[in-house]
């Protein structure tokens, strides 16, 4: 286990208008591990991830990325540190094929030309890499593929690029059980290749199944981090629902804005 | 039928055979991925129609007419070509050739500026008017049916007062006139059409290669081939038909080779399916088009694509504009009014463009402009009046679109969207 984390967040804040989404919001992914980022809807998932890919810019906080301060200000800023984001609306383009797809906005061109032959040999070294034997063709468009091929797709494209971080929004949400087990089981490769991976997802079989750390969102506040194996499902739940849990968890009637998250589990706190 | 192989660093592929690689478009077609192929077997059936009702259809004059009275359109379908792929619109672009056909043509007749001066002002008049456009749509959000039906307005208000009220301004610059008027000799017209077809079996021999080097997948060479052969036999056989004596009367005037704009046509064709197709530039494009959410994620600058893709519109009407002017030998407070903007909507669309952006290439415009412009020649040697031609000509549009949006839910159905 890593003991120093790849990707670390620290006070967070960010607003959009009056309205303050994420308070004081803490998180770090350790390379080789999967740290899943729980909360219910509207507990600020996607805005978090958002702000470490730089769509949207952080009000206030740190981003530490392998020990130095960065900015994440772009896309383009993230993509650079090696941080990679897997949407939920994959955020692929139905029009184009695989590897058009895989290198969209990170072309290999020669001169002013792109350069497809390039493109299409990296394209199907990666998804040799992460065993994929699925698709008939690299030049296949992405609208005739099924979900969890697009899944996969939209994964392969984040490991093209020899990044360190991926993040990965619901990547089960719309898919069937054999095509869950398939992307799970890609996901677990990911960490095992040394990335430092953050899942996110609503469905505790999976954060159970594959995820070594488990961050809990509540409110836009940090309820938790913990080791997956030091709580139960239940205890996870109420930190959703509740954003406490016994002792671990957001301390009761804490005013808005002040820093209150456990790092660690307590010993004996098993319910 | 198909051989397979596969490594253990390459994802598997199945090879294919000519027999697979047809089976495999027949398969795309079916799936809704029709692409311009319902405008190529309008314009045989069109042209077989006319032919027989009207032999003079066929005559070596009349096919080269067909050019000069295309051109206009096609030109400005291109530039729509670009917008249409973001799912946008510009309704403008009709009279935004009539202005750039007006700059040029005040700026030789009343000002003594040369066409070598006049032409790039026309152009640059195109580049700011897209600019114009492009940058209201994209920064300030309006809808662009909003911003281009205010500029259909007022590039029409503009027309009228460069021409102070109504006046004809003429050309009389030669090198303009002959433009849209003027042969290539039929010397130079084999010589064109002979580079034109070892250049694209180079370059289709070429990726044949580079692919094959790689040990990628590459086409069939009987497909290869094929492509190859189709491009020279229909090049060869119309360059044939127009160098013939097209004269009514030979000794004193001798009117034969290939109309200047087709040569123009086909370099203008190169070039944007090029960088529609080949560059860094054009796969924004298309991503934009079909996922704007997917290519701002993926660091794609959407606002400047946005903004580009008016200013190639207005540039690409700005030739048509000027093209247009050396047909009609003037301009007048109506040029790129009427049906020019919605022939060139239909010509994009016809050819296979789709009104819901990120599908189409550059060559939809020209073989949809074929289309247009054989229908209203074809109709018009009937002799149906223009009331009729309009009518039909809607007629064809409303098909194509419908043509559109049946394959869109054809392809959603099959999960080819």
């Amino acid at each position: 286990m890593a003991a120093t984390p790849l990707l670390e967040l620290r006070g967070i804040d960010k607003s959009f208008g009056p309205v303050q989404v994420l308070h004081d919001v803490g998180l770090s992914i350790y390379p080789g591990e999967v740290t899943a980022l729980v909360g219910d809807n509207g507990a600020g998932k996607s805005t978090l991830v958002k702000c470490i890919s730089g769509i949207y810019t952080i009000d206030a906080g740190t981003v530490t990325f392998d020990g130095n301060q960065v900015a994440v200000n772009s896309p383009r800023d993230a993509a650079e540190l090696g941080i990679e984001v897997v949407y939920q609306d994959l955020a692929l383009c139905d029009n184009l094929d695989i590897v058009q797809n895989m290198f969209l906005g990170r072309e290999k061109k020669r001169g002013l030309v792109l350069d497809e032959p390039t493109m299409e040999q990296m394209a199907g070294e990666t998804l040799a890499s992460l065993s994929v034997r699925t698709v008939k063709s690299l030049r296949q468009l992405v609208a005739s593929l099924s979900g969890g091929q697009r899944q996969t797709v939209a994964i392969a494209k984040a490991v093209l690029w020899n990044s360190r971080v991926v993040i990965l929004d619901e990547p089960t949400a719309a898919l069937g059980v054999a095509q869950t087990a398939q992307v799970l089981e890609l996901v677990r490769r990911l960490a095992d290749n040394g990335l430092g991976v953050a899942l996110i997802s609503h469905n505790m079989n999976d954060v159970f199944a594959v995820s070594d750390r488990i961050v809990a969102l509540y409110l836009g506040r940090t309820a938790a981090q913990v080791k997956t194996t030091d709580v139960t499902h239940s205890q996870v739940v109420e930190l959703i629902t509740a954003g406490r849990s016994g002792t671990i968890g957001l301390p009761p009637e804490k005013p808005a804005g002040a820093a209150g998250y456990t790092d660690i589990t307590p010993p004996g706190a098993d319910a | 039928m198909t051989t397979t192989t596969s490594s253990d660093t390459q994802v598997q592929v199945v090879k294919p055979t000519v027999a697979s690689h047809l089976h495999d478009y027949w398969g795309r077609v079916r799936g809704g991925d029709i692409g311009s192929l319902p405008a190529v077997l309008g314009l045989i059936v069109l042209c077989l129609v006319f032919g027989i009702a009207r032999p003079t259809f066929f005559s070596a004059t009349n096919f080269a007419n067909l050019f000069p009275q295309g051109a206009a359109v096609i030109f400005i379908a291109m530039g729509l070509v670009f917008v249409l792929l973001l799912g946008e619109i510009d309704l403008s672009a009709g009279f935004a050739s009539g202005v750039c056909g007006a700059v040029m043509a005040l700026l030789m007749a009343d000002h003594g500026w040369s066409w070598y001066t006049a032409i790039p002002a026309a152009l640059v008049t195109g580049l700011v008017i897209g600019f114009v456009l492009g940058f209201l749509v994209a920064k300030l959000g309006i809808p662009s049916f909003v911003v281009t039906l205010a500029g259909f307005l007022a590039f029409q208000g503009i027309l009228l007062v460069l021409l102070s009220g109504g006046k004809i301004v003429s050309i009389r610059e030669t090198f303009v006139l002959s433009l849209a008027n003027k042969n290539v000799p039929a010397v130079w017209s084999w010589i064109i059409a002979i580079i034109a077809i070892a250049a694209y079996a180079g370059v289709q021999f070429l990726k044949v290669r580079n692919r094959a080097v790689r040990g990628l997948v590459t086409d069939p060479m009987g497909i290869v081939l094929a492509r190859i052969a189709g491009l020279a036999v229909l090049l060869l056989v119309a360059v044939a038909v127009l160098t013939k004596e097209r004269s009514i009367n030979p000794l004193v005037i001798s009117v034969k080779g290939v109309p200047i704009v087709a040569p123009i046509i086909a370099v203008v064709l190169v070039v944007w399916t090029f960088v529609l197709g080949r560059t860094a530039y054009g796969r924004h494009i298309y991503a934009v088009g079909g996922n704007t959410e997917g290519a701002r994620r993926a660091g794609i600058p959407v606002d400047r694509i946005r903004i580009s893709v008016f200013v190639i519109g207005s540039f690409m009407a700005a030739i048509g504009g000027i093209i247009a002017a050396s047909r009609a030998n003037s301009v007048d407070p109506n040029s790129g009014g009427s049906n020019v903007l919605l022939y060139a909507v239909g010509a994009a669309v016809i050819g296979g463009t789709s009104l819901f952006g990120g599908k189409g290439r550059v060559f939809d415009a020209v073989i949809g402009g074929a289309v247009i412009a054989v229908i209203d020649n074809g109709m018009g040697l009937m002799g149906f009046s223009s009331g009729t031609k309009f009518i039909f000509t809607g007629l064809i549009l409303l098909l194509a679109a419908s043509v559109d949006a049946l394959s869109r839910r054809r392809a959603s159905a099959t999960g080819n969207r």
